[in-house]
């Protein structure tokens, strides 16, 4: 971190229990707000080097790292977007900018299906650690204006690049126009997120815990298992869900998920979850949308900017 | 901060790299196997040595040694894939008439000449896999002492057989930026080091061209079994679903290619052979119809016609 950084306790969000909260509903008495995040990403071969944090374990080329996240844009997208296409699923795209420039067909195939771009950073070797607020506000607008380019809308949501993070990166991401953050992982429901602007602003359940790369790479899963929390995780909300809408994620990577040896567990996993009745099959942007217009008092909504 | 962390060299169409081009699988012109056969299968056996002393490398191999010297444990345990483990595989091979390629430590042609001479009498091609599990082409290695790894490894290997040896794979699947020109200097025609496709694609080189066959990592025996510690049996089913999805894939879009790749020192375990002889029966016998089993070299061919 740099010196002029200041550590203090997190003030985003205000504390709620997840007994007695105001009932949420959704669009046509929905259980549950469901959505999948597949992360477009491009990570590069020789970035500069971060003090704070080296992009890759092995020395120059760091061959295995940055093949197999070459593989998920060569190999696995059109595979995990077959299925999505298969059970009706829109994908919100957690999107490294500049992807936009090295693959444009992938952004492509994407935009046809009317999927939801969100930013991602630039690259998932350039993170926030070490950039003064001009330059992160510059380098969050640049994937803004970049995304826009290229597919018409401008972003609003962001996840930060390799979720690297300053005090200021909310904020900054309001500021730009941003409505959503998938950064924040203390809720199952939609909550109001307090910025230095006052503007609108929503935290959406993204999820670490279903994230398949968490899930594979960290927690080493078989994949069997992985489609199994996948259901059971979907149990649970949905069944909550009767009382007070809930909202469940499935963060997906073109080089995890898509893997033949992984695509079936995926599979099942949605094929289950979009058999149920209940299921308002979404994406980030309209939940946050919804959620912003309609339930503002039920998340804890304030509309004063804070001092 | 710098504003070197807010420049982009290379944010344009394609990669940020010479080395190959961009493509999809999905894109490109189907593949067609011989017979129609919507999937090809390569099986690779590693055969490895491990040294007892030498320097650390700057990246450890899959199953390097972790204990101060003398690692006896780790040592023998390698060294029992060349004394019973690949026994049992050849065995287990020969029986299912399977075709896998051999990828040898050049060190093991000094120390077990034996062991070179049976599996010359195989029809099995071989790969070279680097001098040791020492010899790892990672970072800023000396340019000289690389080379004389390369080529080391292929006097040794070629003493023992007269078949020309186009194939490599190195050591951890790990490459320095020499690598790919002192194997076209070398005489090897392709690697297996990059995992980014499934299919075999041109490779670019200072010397020239080479092809990239990819040797699936997600698949490996070591990943799955000793870094994911997954089941055995989950091993063979994960085996069995990536098959069934890409001969599926197959029939649809074009040939596809399932390689895996198998550790003596591992699989050759009495309580894990098992599941390669299930894996066999899985893809040869039951998926018999639908799978085209070969040696790499003819896969690229077919894959290149």
């Amino acid at each position: 971190m740099s010196g002029t950084t200041q550590h203090a306790e997190l003030a985003l969000y205000d504390y709620s229990p997840y007994e007695r909260r105001p009932k949420i509903e959704w669009p046509n008495g929905a259980r549950l707000a469901f959505w999948v995040a597949p992360n477009i990403e491009f990570y590069e071969l020789d970035p500069p080097l971060n003090p704070h944090r080296k992009p890759w374990p092995h020395p120059y080329p760091p061959v295995p790292g940055y093949s197999i996240r070459d593989y998920g844009n060569r190999v696995g997208h059109h595979r995990q977007m077959a299925v999505l296409d298969k059970y009706g699923v829109r994908g919100s795209i957690s999107l490294s900018a500049a992807l936009c420039e090295h693959h444009p067909e992938i952004i492509a195939l994407c935009a046809e299906r009317n999927w939801e771009f969100f930013s991602h950073g630039i690259y998932n070797t350039r993170y926030t650690y070490g950039l003064n607020e001009d330059q992160e506000r510059e380098m969050i607008e640049d994937a803004m204006v970049t995304i826009e380019r290229a597919v018409g809308q401008r972003p609003a949501g962001y996840l930060a690049p390799a979720l690297s993070h300053s005090n200021h990166t909310i904020d900054l991401f309001a500021e730009a126009g941003g409505l959503y953050t998938c950064d924040l992982f203390h809720d199952d429901q939609p909550t109001w997120v307090k910025t230095r602007s006052g503007k609108p602003f929503v935290s959406i359940p993204y999820s670490l815990e279903l994230n398949d790369t968490i899930a594979y790479v960290v927690q080493k899963m078989e994949p069997r298992r992985y489609g199994e929390i996948i259901r059971r995780a979907f149990d649970q909300l949905y069944e909550e869900g009767a009382e007070s809408g809930t909202v469940m994620c499935i963060p997906t990577h073109n080089y995890q998920v898509s893997c033949p040896h992984r695509l079936r567990a995926f599979e099942e996993a949605l094929e289950y979850i979009t058999g149920h009745s209940d299921v308002w099959v979404t994406t980030g942007r309209e939940i946050a949308e919804y959620s912003l217009t309609h339930l503002k008092d039920q998340i804890g909504g304030h509309s004063e900017a804070l001092a | 901060m710098s504003d070197e962390l807010l420049v982009y060299s290379r944010r344009d169409y394609g990669m940020d790299h010479d080395r190959y081009e961009w493509s999809m699988l999905q894109d490109r012109p189907p593949i067609a196997w011989p017979d129609g056969k919507p999937l090809a299968l390569w099986i690779n056996l590693s055969l490895q040595h491990f040294p007892l002393s030498g320097d650390k490398p700057r990246v450890a191999p899959p199953g390097a040694l972790t204990m101060p010297y003398p690692d006896l444990r780790h040592y023998t345990l390698r060294d029992y894939g060349n004394r019973v483990g690949i026994y049992r595989l050849l065995k287990l091979m020969e029986q299912y008439q399977a075709s896998p390629s051999l990828a040898i430590s050049g060190a093991l042609a000094e120390r077990y000449p034996q062991l070179l001479e049976r599996l010359a009498k195989t029809p099995f091609e071989w790969l070279g896999h680097g001098w040791n599990m020492l010899s790892m082409h990672a970072g800023e290695i000396d340019l000289q002492i690389e080379a004389e790894w390369i080529h080391n490894t292929r006097v040794a290997l070629e003493a023992f057989t007269d078949q020309p040896i186009g194939g490599w794979l190195s050591p951890g699947r790990i490459q320095s930026t020499h690598t790919p020109e002192l194997l076209v200097k070398n005489g090897f025609r392709y690697h297996c080091d990059w995992v980014n496709d499934e299919l075999p694609y041109i490779f670019r080189t200072g010397e020239g061209d080479m092809t990239c066959l990819p040797s699936s990592l997600e698949l490996d025996d070591v990943f799955v079994l000793t870094q994911n510690l997954h089941s055995e049996d989950s091993f063979a089913q994960q085996v069995m679903d990536a098959a069934d999805l890409l001969i599926k894939e197959g029939r649809e879009h074009g040939g596809r290619l399932l390689s895996l790749n198998f550790h003596p020192w591992l699989v050759g375990q009495p309580h894990r052979i098992r599941t390669v002889r299930e894996i066999l029966q899985a893809l040869l016998v039951e998926r018999g119809d639908a799978i085209w089993h070969t040696s790499p070299s003819h896969i690229i061919e077919a894959a290149q016609a």
